[in-house]
């Protein structure tokens, strides 16, 4: 039933995907940019499904700690590797367009100090579990310091607002002036990207419940 | 009242207990002169944008001699399985841990007391015209980084790489708190006092040391007792 489910979110997710970069394409070069603007519509609804992850994570990490029911758990590290990995993208893109149009891959602006604190925090909660071996003390360490990285984002976050900032304010839902229908892109392209992650975390709990079966085998194994 | 004299009592055991070898906090003060040193080669210690850094150069010594005090915090219980003593007595974890955080924002604490007038002579800044803002800044930085450190000197105690792992995760989650201590230190030591635009700095200090010091005392019972 499951992997069904898997598959057609699968097909769905690389529908859409397709439909929109076709879409995408149609689209004219913009005045000021070029062709190289097309790049937000991946941008931002990676960053926005990197956020949905880790609002996934702060969940499962919670349910964790109140059920002590390792699916959880399981469920909180692989979303937090997916969010991961869509941050890592929305930062790649996000450096190409500035390469651009600012002329420099990286600058140290707020917004861009954030998202990558966001990315090293997370990154730290994964190399926090590879440093526990006992499976009931990694889970709930990693938990609370899941708990403990997400009451961090938003204050991270916030600061931009305080600290000089070079990047764009935002286009969308921002006040930024963009055509009606590029909104109606950037939706159907978050639905895309929200699919994607969803099949990818699909992908990855079943990768860490075999894992875990595989180890309490062995402990079986090794009783005997 | 009763977890209030809880907490005493293991602030107290603890700051008697690094007193009387004081190895924590001589390594950590000898650590902070040897980075007051590194610096000095690194940027020219006369010229005028070394004081204009000297926040941040003053936050980065804190924040790594700091770490060394609240590596052993936790680690110090270890021989004799007196951690696993202090998890069987009769308190709460939450108890254990602010007696453990006081008495490691103590130590925390006094090394920066000590290192800021080395730091002033040997960089040539002058603290004395907003010394008391400047020390309550000192304050409340030095509160996150303690109740942040302490946390993770807890969760860490018992993990491979745990000299590793402290820092490791401590930095970031910390690195809101440095920013705004870093900013305000800058202002205060060029002799700017706190106004409207720093103070929300200010602000988000104080917010961070008291949404991490409840959530620490809320989740500390998960990482103690499991």
């Amino acid at each position: 039933m499951r992997d069904k489910i898997l598959w057609i979110l699968a097909i769905a997710a690389v529908a859409l995907l397709t439909r929109d970069i076709l879409v995408m394409v149609d689209l004219p070069p913009e005045k000021m940019q070029g062709a190289i603007f097309k790049i937000i519509f991946f941008h931002v609804p990676m960053a926005m499904t990197a956020m949905a992850a880790c609002g996934v994570a702060l969940i499962a990490s919670v349910l964790f700690l109140v059920t002590k029911n390792f699916l959880y758990d399981a469920l909180a590290v692989s979303v937090t590797e997916v969010g991961l990995a869509f941050l890592a993208a929305n930062l790649i893109t996000g450096s190409i367009w500035g390469r651009n149009q600012w002329g420099i891959w990286w600058a140290w602006d707020a917004r861009l100090t954030s998202a990558l604190v966001c990315w090293i925090l997370y990154a730290s909660y994964l190399m926090l579990r590879r440093a526990i071996d006992e499976p009931t003390q990694r889970a709930t360490f990693s938990a609370v310091f899941s708990i403990f990285c997400f009451i961090d984002v938003p204050i991270v976050i916030f600061s931009i607002k305080w600290w000089r900032t070079q990047h764009p304010q935002p286009v969308f839902w921002g006040g930024g002036s963009i055509p009606a229908g590029w909104y109606a892109i950037a939706l159907w392209q978050l639905l895309a990207m929200l699919l994607l992650g969803t099949v990818l975390t699909m992908i990855r709990l079943r990768d860490e419940e075999s894992q875990r079966e595989i180890e309490s085998m062995r402990r079986m194994a090794h009783a005997f | 009242m009763e977890f209030f004299r809880q907490v005493f009592v293991i602030a107290h055991k603890d700051v008697r207990a690094e007193l009387r070898t004081k190895e924590a906090v001589n390594a950590s003060l000898a650590f902070a002169l040897v980075i007051l040193l590194l610096f000095s080669f690194a940027f020219d210690p006369e010229s005028e944008t070394t004081r204009e850094i000297s926040g941040g150069l003053l936050w980065i010594v804190f924040a790594f001699a700091g770490a060394l005090i609240l590596n052993r915090s936790f680690a110090r219980e270890l021989p004799n399985d007196c951690l696993d003593g202090l998890i069987a007595a009769p308190i709460s974890g939450a108890a254990l841990f602010l007696g453990k955080a006081l008495a490691n924002y103590a130590l925390v604490v006094a090394v920066e007391l000590v290192s800021l007038p080395v730091f002033s002579i040997f960089y040539n800044v002058h603290l004395g015209a907003q010394l008391p803002e400047l020390l309550l800044v000192l304050a409340l930085g030095a509160w996150a980084l303690t109740v942040i450190g302490t946390m993770f000197s807890a969760l860490t105690v018992n993990i491979r790489l745990r000299e590793v792992m402290l820092p490791m995760l401590t930095y970031p989650i910390l690195s809101p708190a440095l920013m705004g201590a870093m900013r305000l230190t800058t202002d205060l030591v060029l002799g700017t006092a706190i106004g409207k635009d720093t103070v929300m700095w200010l602000k988000l200090l104080i917010g961070f040391d008291v949404m991490y010091t409840a959530a620490a005392l809320m989740l500390v019972e998960f990482v103690l007792v499991g």
